[in-house]
C-alpha cells in the first residue's frame, strides 16, 4: 500500500476515532492494514464535538516553520484558518515515518516535499466527510453545501452546522478514497505570507524548548567527557565533588563521567573538582592538518589515474588544454543555539524521554535498547528545538539522560555546555578535492573528473540508523548485526553519495564528467551538517568553473548560461538572479561581483555576491538570490529559509572552522568559533521564481552556492584563487 | 550558602544559593522562568539577556552576589507591563522567529536599546545587538522589528 495513500486514510480515521466512537471504531478497521500494525487513531487530525481540531504535526519544529506550512496544507483542504488548529508535536510511532526517509525524522529539507499530498488529502477527506453528514442530516446533497468558518452551510435552506456538530455522525460515514483537493486558484492560504503559528510563543518566552523541561524531583546532570576522540576513562577521583552542596552522584557512563547534583551550577561546581584519569588511547597526538595532508596524499593517488579512466579519461587526454586544483573544506561545527540536552524519566516499566531532537523514531529506538522495554513503553515527547541544521539527529544526548535516570532511578536532565556541544558534535566532515578539466582547442568544456576525499557521514550513521529503520520485531541482537553489516558493506565499496551530491549530478552539460569518493577511516565522529555534501560540492564545482571560465577567456556567466542551455530551471533562477543584482551596471569603486549556482534537495538557486577587499579582510556587501523551489507554502518562511542558509554558510565561508589538536577539537565556544553577528550581515535579497510544480526544500539549499559566490568575487577584486574554505586572503 | 534577595519582575525575591551563581541559573532553575536561555556560559551570545536596573546584561556571567536588595531585573516574562511590550509586538508582526531560542534575548537587547535611544539607526542597532547571535540568522528581520517597533513608539507618544 501507498504510503501516502495510507496517511490521507490515517487522518481520516482519526477524525472517527477521535470523536469517541468507541475504542475499536468501524471506521477505524477499514485503514488498519499491515504492515502498519501499530497505527493509532487520531495520529494527524482529530475533530472533537467541542469544535477543538487538533492537527499532530509529524516533523519537528527547529526554526524551519514546518509547524506553520504543515498546519497550512490541513488548513487549507478543511476550510479553517490556521489559528483554528491546535498543533501538537507528534510522539516516536511508526505512523509518523518520514516517507522520504524511512524513519521518524526531520531533516533533509522534506518536511513541505513529504506532505504536500498526504496532509491535503488528510483535510479535504475530513471536510468531505463533514459535509456528508450534513448532507444526510439536511435530506440534500452534498454538492449543494460549502464549507466555511468551520461550519458546513447549505445556502439554499438556510441550514448551518458546526464542524464539532457534525463529527460524530461524520466518524460514521465511510471514508473518502479520492478525496477531491482544491483548485490552486481557489487557495485562501497556500501562496500567501502567513503569521508563524510559533511567533507569540517565542517572543514570550514560553515556547517551552528541551532545555526547559521540568519534573518532580528533577536531577541535573553534566558530563565531563574524553579529551581526545576514542579516550576512555581509567579511574576518577570524585571525593571532594561528593562533597560538595546538591551533589548526588558521581558515576561512569558510556561518555564519560557524570555529575550528578540537584542544580546545574551546583553540578558544574562540583565537575571542576572531580579529575578523570584517562587512557587517551591511540589519537592523543592527532591533528586535522594531518588528517588533511593524508587525505591529500589520497587524492593524489586518484587523481594521478585521472586520465587512464573512461570517457573522463579520454577527454583529458586528447584535450587542447587541462586545468587542475586541490579545494579543501574544514571540519565544521553546528552550533546550534540550544546546547544539547535530553530528560530521561526511567522506571520499572516506562521510560520516558523529553527531547529536542529531530529523530524521535532513533530516540525510541535507543531507549528501548538501554532499558529492555519494548517500544510501547517508551514514549517520546518531543519539545521546540533551539536549532537543529542536522545535528539533533544523533542521539548521544537521549542515550546519556536514559543511562543515567536508568542507573540512579530519578528522572535527570543531561545538559551540555556551549564547550561540550562544541567538541563533541557529528562534524561536517573535512574533505579534499582534486579536480581537472579538459578543454578542446576552442575552450569549450568536454570533460570533467572529481575526486572528494574524507571520511563517510553514511558509514558512520548507518550502523544506528539501521537499527531504527528495520522492523521493530526482529530480535533486537539482530537488528545491531543488520547495522554493523550495511556500515561494512558501505565501507568496503567506498561508496557514499552525500560525499558526492551535487558533483556528480551537477546541472551543467559536461560531455564527460566522472565524479569519485575515496573514503578514509578516521576517529572524529562526522554527520550531515546544512546541505550536507553540497556544502562542499556547491564551493567547489562553482569555485572551479570560474576558474575553467578564466582559462578559456571566457565570462564565467556566459559559459554558465552555455552550459546551463538545456536547464531551464537553472538558467532560469541564473537569469533572475543576475537581472535583479543589475550584473551589467558598474558597481562602486572597490566592489566586485562573484556568481553561483547550484540545485539541491529538488530546489534551484544562484546567488552573486558583492564583495570588496581591503588588505587581507574580505567583506560582503550584498547578496542577491534567485530560487525555484517549486509551488511556494508559505513566502515569508520560503525567504527566511534561504536568507538563513545563505548566513549560515557565510559564517562557514567567512571565519568558522573546527581543528583537531592532541586528538580533540580545538575551538571551545563561540569566540574562537565566530558565527556571523548582525554587523556582519550583508543585505540579502530573495526572489522566488513563481513556479505550480510539487514543493521543494528550502532548508539547505540557499547555503550551497554562498562560498563561491564569495570567492569568485574575491577573484575578481584580487586575482587571487581561494581553494580553501574559510577564505582567507594572504 | 547564602541569601541574596532582589526585585524581579517588580517582586521581591530571596533565594538561598552560593553568591558566585550566575543570575541565569538563578531566574531558571530556583525562580522557574525559563524563558531567558542558556547558550554560551561566556556572555558571548546573549541568549541570557535580561535587564539589570533597566540595563541589557548577560545573565550568565553576572553573580547574583552583584544583586541588591533594591536591585530590579525584568527577564522576557516580566517585560510587557500590560500585555505584550511594543518589542515583542514587531517581532510577532514581523515573524522575526525561527528556531526562537535567541530571542528573548534579542527582545530584551531591543528593548533596553529602545528605551535609551526610541529613534536608532542602523549603526545603533549594529552596536547595541551585535553580542546577540542569531544561529538561524533572522538578523535582517530583527533590523526591521527594531525600527517598526520604534515607529510603533513614536506613534504612541503622538
Amino acid at each position: 500500500m501507498d504510503r501516502r495513500e495510507f496517511v490521507g486514510q490515517a487522518a481520516v480515521a482519526g477524525l472517527a476515532l477521535g470523536i469517541e466512537l468507541g475504542a475499536e471504531g468501524v471506521a477505524s478497521a477499514k485503514v488498519m492494514m499491515p504492515p502498519f500494525a501499530g497505527f493509532k487513531p487520531g495520529a494527524f487530525l482529530t475533530i472533537e464535538e467541542t469544535g477543538v481540531i487538533t492537527f499532530v504535526l509529524d516533523r519537528v519544529e527547529m526554526g524551519q516553520g514546518t509547524m506553520t506550512a504543515l498546519a497550512a496544507l490541513v488548513a487549507e483542504e478543511l476550510d479553517v484558518d490556521l489559528k483554528d488548529l491546535e498543533v501538537r508535536f507528534a510522539p516516536a510511532d511508526r505512523v509518523y515515518v518520514n516517507p522520504q526517509l524511512g524513519m521518524q525524522m526531520t531533516g533533509g529539507s522534506t518536511s513541505v516535499a513529504a506532505a504536500w499530498v498526504p496532509l491535503r488529502k488528510a483535510g479535504a477527506a475530513a471536510r468531505e466527510l463533514l459535509i456528508a453528514a450534513a448532507a444526510a442530516a439536511w435530506g440534500v446533497p452534498a454538492s449543494a453545501c460549502q464549507t466555511k468558518h468551520k461550519t458546513v452551510y447549505h445556502a439554499a435552506t438556510g441550514k448551518s452546522a458546526g464542524y464539532g456538530e457534525l463529527a460524530r455522525a461524520a466518524a460514521l460515514l465511510p471514508i473518502p478514497k479520492e478525496p477531491k483537493l482544491k483548485d490552486p486558484k481557489d487557495h485562501r492560504l497556500i501562496g500567501k505570507p502567513m503569521a508563524r503559528l510559533d511567533a507569540a510563543a517565542k517572543s514570550t518566552g514560553t515556547a517551552g524548548y528541551g532545555i526547559d523541561v521540568t519534573l518532580p524531583d528533577l536531577r541535573v546532570a553534566l558530563v565531563k567527557r574524553a579529551p581526545a576522540f576514542g579516550a576512555t576513562v581509567k579511574s576518577f577521583d570524585a571525593k571532594a565533588a561528593l562533597k560538595m552542596p546538591g551533589v548526588e552522584h558521581v558515576v561512569q557512563i558510556s561518555t564519560g563521567v557524570a555529575v550528578v547534583a540537584r542544580r546545574f551550577w551546583q553540578a558544574k561546581a562540583a565537575a571542576e573538582t572531580v579529575t578523570v584519569d584517562w587512557d587517551l588511547g591511540p589519537n592523543a597526538k592527532l591533528t586535522s592538518e594531518a588528517l588533511m595532508e593524508r587525505f591529500a596524499a589520497s587524492a593524489k593517488t586518484r587523481s594521478d589515474q585521472f586520465d587512464g579512466k573512461g570517457k573522463t579519461g579520454a577527454a583529458l587526454t586528447s584535450a587542447s588544454k587541462t586545468l587542475f586544483a586541490e579545494y579543501r573544506v574544514p571540519y565544521l561545527a553546528h552550533a546550534a543555539m540550544e546546547p544539547g540536552n535530553c530528560t530521561a524519566r526511567v522506571t520499572k516499566d516506562l521510560c520516558e524521554v523529553w527531547a529536542p531532537t529531530q529523530g524521535p523514531g532513533l530516540a525510541q529506538q535507543l531507549a528501548a535498547e538501554i532499558t529492555g522495554l519494548d517500544h510501547e513503553r517508551v514514549k517520546i515527547h518531543t519539545t521546540y528545538l533551539g536549532g537543529g541544521f542536522g545535528r539533533r539527529l544523533y542521539q548521544d544526548y537521549v542515550v546519556e539522560a536514559v543511562e543515567l535516570s536508568k542507573l540512579i532511578g530519578k528522572a535527570v536532565k543531561v545538559q551540555w555546555t556551549r564547550e561540550d556541544d562544541m567538541r563533541h558534535d557529528f562534524y561536517r566532515p573535512a574533505t579534499v578535492h582534486h579536480v581537472k578539466a579538459a578543454l578542446d582547442a576552442k575552450g569549450v568544456v568536454t570533460g570533467w573528473a572529481q575526486c572528494v576525499v574524507g571520511q563517510s557521514i553514511i558509514a558512520q550513521a548507518v550502523g544506528d540508523w539501521m537499527r531504527a529503520i528495520v522492523p521493530q520485531w526482529l530480535p533486537q541482537g539482530l537488528k545491531g548485526a543488520g547495522g554493523s553489516a550495511v556500515s561494512g558493506i558501505f565501507k568496503a565499496f567506498g561508496q557514499d553519495p552525500t560525499a558526492t551530491e551535487g558533483a556528480e549530478d551537477m546541472d551543467y552539460g559536461i560531455p564527460a564528467l566522472a565524479v569519485d569518493y575515496v573514503y578514509e577511516e578516521a576517529p572524529i565522529p562526522v554527520g550531515f551538517w546544512r546541505a550536507v555534501g553540497h556544502s562542499f560540492t556547491g564551493f567547489v564545482v562553482e569555485s572551479f568553473l570560474d576558474e575553467i571560465a578564466h582559462a578559456a577567456g571566457q565570462e564565467p556567466l556566459a559559459l554558465r548560461r552555455q552550459l546551463l542551455a538545456d536547464r531551464k530551471r537553472s538558467l532560469g533562477v541564473l537569469e533572475l538572479a543576475v537581472a535583479k543584482a543589475d550584473w551589467t551596471k558598474p558597481l562602486p569603486a572597490g566592489v566586485f561581483r562573484g556568481v553561483a549556482q547550484h540545485a539541491s534537495f529538488g530546489t534551484c538557486v544562484a546567488q552573486v555576491a558583492e564583495v570588496s577587499v581591503e588588505g587581507t579582510s574580505i567583506k560582503v556587501h550584498r547578496i542577491v538570490c534567485a530560487v525555484d523551489c517549486g509551488r511556494v507554502i508559505n513566502p515569508d518562511g520560503v525567504e527566511a529559509q534561504i536568507a538563513g542558509g545563505i548566513i549560515f554558510g557565510l559564517s562557514a565561508a567567512l571565519g568558522a572552522e573546527v581543528t583537531i589538536k592532541d586528538g580533540g577539537v580545538a575551538q571551545s565556544n563561540f569566540h574562537d568559533f565566530p558565527v556571523l553577528r548582525l554587523t556582519e550581515v550583508p543585505k540579502i535579497e530573495v526572489h522566488v521564481v513563481p513556479s505550480e510544480a510539487a514543493p521543494k526544500g528550502v532548508g539547505e539549499p540557499g547555503l550551497p552556492p554562498v562560498a563561491a559566490a564569495v570567492a569568485n568575487a574575491v577573484f575578481a577584486a584580487t586575482g587571487q584563487r581561494l581553494r580553501s574554505l574559510p577564505l582567507r586572503l594572504s | 550558602m547564602a541569601s541574596s534577595t532582589f526585585r524581579l519582575n517588580g517582586e521581591k525575591r530571596e533565594v538561598e544559593v552560593p553568591p558566585e551563581t550566575p543570575l541565569l541559573w538563578v531566574i531558571r532553575e530556583e525562580l522557574g522562568l525559563t524563558g531567558t536561555k542558556f547558550g554560551c556560559g561566556m556572555g558571548l551570545c546573549g541568549a541570557c539577556t535580561v535587564h539589570m536596573d533597566g540595563q541589557a546584561i548577560r545573565s550568565c556571567v553576572t553573580p547574583v552576589a552583584g544583586c541588591s536588595g533594591t536591585t530590579e531585573l525584568t527577564t522576557i516574562e516580566g517585560l510587557g507591563q500590560a500585555g505584550l511590550h511594543v518589542v515583542q509586538q514587531a517581532w510577532i508582526e514581523h515573524n522575526v522567529a525561527q528556531c526562537g531560542y535567541c530571542q528573548s534575548g534579542q527582545i530584551m537587547g531591543a528593548a533596553s536599546l529602545l528605551a535609551k535611544n526610541p529613534k536608532p539607526t542602523d549603526a545603533d542597532i549594529d552596536f547595541a545587538m551585535a553580542g546577540n547571535i542569531c544561529r538561524c540568522g533572522t538578523y535582517a528581520k530583527i533590523r526591521v522589528a527594531i525600527h517598526s517597533a520604534a515607529a510603533a513608539l513614536a506613534a504612541k507618544k503622538g
